[in-house]
């Protein structure tokens, strides 16, 4: 089943475009991974997906509700969460108010939610009381997919998680997005680290000079000998 | 000296209650408002206009509390000064502000726009009460107590010391435990990820704004009632004020209060060896070396 569907997205910070008629599909429960060189509009698409870009054209539908142009906390609300490469943490709050602001739109109880963000990064449990600002990168890292975890989404929307980090952190990281996709929860993953996104991809979208280049499933593209040469590095 | 530090301590305090209001509002939206002086002065003001005013028509009795210089008047004025001035804050960014701020006005323009409000709110008092100094009970003897190390303190003077006390204790616990008082550290934190988050950045903004403004009241009737009452005392806060919020790191309302108690108590002591008129001076010279020598002030990142 298609949870997220976005479809000939025409986008641009200014008048000038940076995306032409992309289109991306999402099955419950996958992982989509999207590739592409620098100034690709990967990020552009996400932030267009979240509602903080207003598409000129085209359409992002969840399931079967047109959520097009609907501000970010109205999406949040449908069951979609995003993690910004940068910034994407409070870094003056301890690291249980950063979950706290992550469920800022809930009015039930969420200390179970709590509890398994925490399950899941046991290493933040320890520190619940430290300030942002003081941890190292990659637990930066995890406390911006916790925070958005709060909200239960059905959809998570991750830019270059592995951005910046050791390369012993980014394994860790890769982990982490591993165990979330086991809980139901399916994600776009924007990723300069190509290779190692498409691995866990169920399926992956290479993206070009703000066009759909190609799309197929994640191994697929892993074996395609033009994919590896031009977005793989060799 | 000790007692000059006593005495810097009161006026610091006060100084720390309008520094944290425009380090909150500067935090959050990255412009100086050179209108939050007048808030003080608004704030005397209209604690005036309730004590000689409204609540000497409706019969509240004008005894005072003991040997300190007010009585129940005050103690109603208060409030429900920080309530006006909360609102007259909330107004000003409705009216002006928000307008700029959706026109993608920068920050030099927004801070222009509000010396203009400035201006305003200080004519408006100088059209209604005159440009003399005034007092919220002319008149009264306000003896000192002798406290140890000979220092002379007034009843009123320890009095304004709690009040403020008080006042950042209560806003620390907002600030600590409430959902509102958390959200809004995280837009002061990040605001592109507290919309992100779901937060009603907006609202986040007006309380903001009513804290801010709220929080000036209560320092200008607190130095209304240490001092005098005076269309530019406010206005001659302003340079103190940012002093203050620079020192102790834009932003930081913890660094505010302490950033106000330092430029207070280097004010006062500084009148053992300058005319009390460089007082001015003294918080303008710390404030140009702050911004020399550590420009994020001391809590600040470098």
């Amino acid at each position: 089943m298609i949870i997220l569907k976005a479809e000939d997205i025409t986008v641009g910070y200014t008048e000038v475009d940076i995306l032409h008629d992309v289109g991306i599909r999402v099955k419950s429960g996958e992982i989509v991974s999207i590739i592409g060189p620098n100034g690709a509009g990967k990020s552009t698409l996400l932030k267009t997906i979240f509602g903080i870009l207003k598409p000129r054209n085209g359409s992002v539908t969840l399931k079967d509700e047109d959520i097009t142009g609907l501000n970010p906390d109205k999406i949040a609300r449908k069951g979609i969460s995003y993690v910004p490469q940068v910034e994407n943490v409070f870094p003056s709050m301890t690291i249980q108010e950063n979950l706290e602001m992550g469920a800022f739109i809930r009015d039930d109880d969420y200390s179970q939610r709590i509890d398994e963000v925490y399950d899941l990064f046991t290493v933040l449990r320890e520190r619940k009381k430290q300030k942002v600002g003081h941890l190292s990168g990659g637990q930066r890292q995890m406390v911006a997919m916790g925070r958005a975890l709060m909200l239960d989404p059905q959809v998570l929307l991750l830019d270059e998680p592995s951005a910046g980090l050791a390369p012993v952190l980014v394994s860790d990281i890769f982990e982490k997005i591993m165990e979330i996709n086991a809980t139901g929860v399916a994600m776009i993953i924007v990723e300069q680290n190509a290779r190692e996104a498409l691995k866990m991809a169920h399926h992956g979208y290479v993206l070009a000079m703000g066009r759909n280049v190609l799309d197929d499933k994640g191994e697929a593209l892993l074996a395609n000998e033009e994919v590896g040469r031009l977005y793989l590095g060799g | 000296m000790a007692e000059l530090i006593v005495y810097g301590i009161v006026l610091g305090s006060i100084i720390s209650l309008g520094a944290i209001g425009l380090s909150l509002v500067y935090g959050i939206l990255r412009f100086a408002n050179f209108a939050h002086g007048d808030f003080l002065t608004a704030g005397a003001y209209v604690a005036l206009f309730m004590v000689t005013g409204v609540l000497s028509w409706i019969g509240i009795p004008d005894n005072t509390f003991g040997s300190l210089s007010f009585g129940w008047r005050m103690v109603i004025a208060f409030p429900i000064s920080m309530v006006v001035v909360g609102c007259v804050a909330i107004a000003l960014d409705r009216i002006l502000y928000r307008k700029l701020r959706q026109k993608g006005s920068g920050a030099v323009m927004l801070a222009m726009s509000s010396l203009g409000a400035a201006f305003i709110i200080r004519m408006i008092i100088l059209i209604i009460w005159g440009a003399d100094s005034l007092f919220y009970r002319p008149g009264l003897m306000r003896p000192a107590l002798e406290v140890p190390l000979g220092i002379k303190i007034r009843p009123d003077q320890i009095l304004i010391l709690f009040v403020v006390l008080f006042l950042v204790v209560l806003l620390h616990l907002f600030l600590k435990k409430t959902k509102m008082g958390k959200a809004m550290r995280a837009t002061a934190d990040n605001m592109e990820l507290a919309l992100i988050s779901g937060i009603n950045t907006e609202r986040i903004i007006i309380w903001t704004w009513g804290i801010g403004g709220a929080l000036a009241a209560a320092g200008g009737i607190l130095y209304g009632i240490d001092v005098q009452l005076h269309p530019y005392m406010g206005w001659n806060f302003l340079i103190p004020l940012f002093a203050a919020t620079i020192l102790g790191t834009i932003g930081n309302i913890y660094g505010a209060l302490i950033g106000g108690l330092t430029i207070g108590i280097a004010q006062q002591v500084s009148t053992a060896f300058l005319l009390p008129t460089y007082k001015l001076a003294v918080a303008f010279i710390i404030m140009i070396l702050i911004l020399l020598i550590r420009p994020k002030g001391i809590f600040g990142k470098e």
